[in-house]
């Protein structure tokens, strides 16, 4: 408080400060500010391209077409079915592999962290058309080990191009590629865990489970809440993946929010820019309201936690 | 090493005789190789003709060295100029952001100021805008200023939108850093950005590798925006764009896209293995803040 009030009294240097933050309040204010505003103006209007002439106002007319558009209420529930897929998948079983690695006495653990992240450093792009050629069900090995289990029904088909397996198919490879992440977030959250604790359970007689039941579990809530938010707020945002391993296909069974909204802007041969910018805000609201109650369930945990 | 690790060492020697650390060996080794088989298959893939790819063959060992596909991939499909692409929007990219983040950091840790609130309280909301929501206004102002299908359009994009994080990170650590640093500097006679440049930055050194790599990752693999920044410019496509055109081509040359993958990942790889603790504390920072 002190310190606060000798800066004040101190003359304040305005024209540094604003000089040293000019190039972020500018990039801001263009890549992210102005944005979010003119995303919600263009979905008011009737805007097709960016060359439109004649741009009218239309009130909500967007909105109440795309609520009755089945394609985009298939994105919704496209987003939606993949998220509760994929985030319970990828959040136990990277604190699994992260009890594992963690564990005093395992072997190696620099090597096997290192391979599960090699996914992480990898660019969907590539592991989308990686597995593109390892689930072709002509040339990929997959189908050929599938039919050596014994899976038969499964090795004959192309699980990406079936409406029916996609989207698990692509929760699998998501789930695959972003582990590597959320073995660093639990790890580093185990690792804050003083040793002292383990070795006082030791000596009053606990084993393992009952360690981690008593001990490790509510100290680990507080985190366990922020990278489920994290992980939510991932699988949401899966674009990059779904573009390059199905662009949305087959029949629309793997289009997400975000996929729905690149293809009426930018791969139509007949851009509807207004009717995508509805469909982003409305997204950009799914987004913020999930983050916020999550955020709201975590402040109680740290509470309680506390 | 201190003692403690010594210590672990050699009790994790004894380890072996434990079973359960023989099973849970086992257990990661079977999940790493779940894991590792992709990026084996493409490196076995790239060696092999496309031929002996569409045989169908579990086998990882190609029957012959084949380099081939490297040159496919390299010349004959552009991997050269995307790779060059790459290089170049990264490393401007890294240079602006650490940049402007120390800069923004740097005050926003160090003095109260008329906006200060304003400016945290609209990181802090801005924070999970996804790219999907800004995209489109992205594009038609990037249009109108004529930067679209140009690189600096793309390098301002990828540099300027988000990117709170390293702000936050950098604050963070000025906050830690004692005022009396300044104070010395001041009573020395360096000015405002003599203190900046001499005293405060090199202090940084590990925030900036931190900031370096993750915006590296970020923007080496950003797909969407160079996506749409090069629809009209194929001149300026990166690698995972020019990955997926190269996969959707109209000869289908799959020896030849996993040589570009191996060339393509080679060098964040190389990177993660020099600067591994960094890569470790960007991504933990994430649930620390």
């Amino acid at each position: 408080m002190s310190r606060q009030r000798s800066l004040r009294r101190s003359k304040t240097p305005y024209g540094w400060i604003y000089l040293f933050l000019a190039p972020t309040l500018i990039l801001f204010t263009m890549y992210t500010l102005y944005p979010i505003g003119a995303t919600v103006w263009y979905s008011l209007t009737n805007m097709r391209s960016f060359t439109s002439k004649n741009v009218r106002f239309v009130g909500l007319a967007n909105y109440l077409l795309l609520f009755q558009d089945k394609q985009f209420l298939n994105s919704l529930r496209v987003t939606g079915l993949f998220m509760l897929i994929v985030v319970p998948a990828r959040f136990l079983l990277s604190l699994a592999l992260a009890l594992l690695l963690n564990w005093k006495r395992c072997k190696w653990k620099t090597f096997f962290r290192t391979i599960f992240f090699l996914p992480v450093l990898t660019t969907s792009a590539i592991i989308g058309v990686v597995f593109i050629m390892l689930l072709d069900p002509t040339m990929g090995p997959v189908n050929v080990i599938l039919e050596q289990l014994g899976l038969t029904e499964w090795a004959s088909l192309s699980l990406l191009g079936t409406a029916s397996t996609a989207l698990g198919t692509a929760g699998v490879i998501w789930v695959w590629k972003w582990l590597g992440n959320s073995l660093i977030y639990w790890i580093a959250s185990l690792q804050s865990i003083p040793e002292e604790l383990y070795e006082a359970a030791k000596i009053d007689g606990a084993n393992s489970w009952q360690t981690f039941k008593s001990i490790v579990t509510p100290l680990l809530l507080p985190f366990a809440a922020i990278i489920l938010v994290l992980t939510v707020s991932d699988a949401i945002r899966v674009f990059n993946l779904m573009l390059t391993l199905t662009n949305g296909g087959p029949f629309y069974a793997t289009e997400t929010v975000e996929v729905f909204i690149y293809r009426h802007a930018f791969q139509s041969t007949s851009p509807r820019m207004a009717y995508a910018s509805a469909a982003a805000t409305i997204f950009g609201l799914f987004f913020m309201v999930i983050v916020i109650a999550q955020r709201a369930v975590t402040s109680i945990f740290q509470k309680a936690g506390k | 090493m201190s003692m403690k690790e010594k210590a672990s060492i050699i009790q994790s020697k004894k380890g072996w005789k434990n079973p359960g650390v023989w099973i849970s060996f086992f257990l990661l080794l079977l999940a790493a190789a779940a894991w590792i088989y992709p990026f084996v298959w493409m490196i076995s893939g790239s060696f092999k003709s496309n031929l002996e790819l569409l045989n169908k063959g579990l086998n990882l060992i190609p029957e012959a060295l084949d380099f081939s596909a490297y040159h496919r991939a390299w010349v004959d499909a552009h991997f050269d100029t995307y790779f060059l692409n790459s290089v170049i929007t990264t490393a401007a990219t890294v240079l602006i952001v650490v940049i402007r983040c120390s800069l923004a950091g740097y005050v926003l840790a160090m003095y109260e100021f008329r906006g200060k609130t304003l400016i945290m309280t609209v990181l802090l909301v801005t924070f999970f805008v996804p790219t999907g929501t800004t995209l489109i206004p992205t594009v038609s102002l990037s249009s109108d200023l004529g930067l679209l299908n140009t690189r600096t359009g793309l390098i301002l994009a990828l540099a300027g939108g988000g990117q709170v994080a390293s702000i936050f990170l950098y604050k963070g650590f000025f906050e830690q850093t004692p005022r009396e640093l300044m104070e010395a500097a001041a009573i020395d006679g360096a000015g405002f950005l003599k203190i900046f440049t001499s005293v405060m930055l090199p202090l940084t050194g590990p925030i900036t590798a931190t900031t370096v790599v993750m915006t590296f990752m970020g923007a080496w693999n950003n797909f969407m925006l160079p996506l749409v920044f090069t629809f009209s410019n194929t001149s300026l496509r990166t690698l995972p764009v020019g990955m997926m055109v190269f996969s959707r081509g109209d000869t289908v040359d799959y020896a030849g896209q996993c040589a570009a993958a191996i060339l393509s990942i080679t060098p964040i790889v190389v990177l993660y293995v020099f600067c591994q603790k960094y890569f470790v504390s960007g991504i933990a920072g994430a649930i620390k803040s």
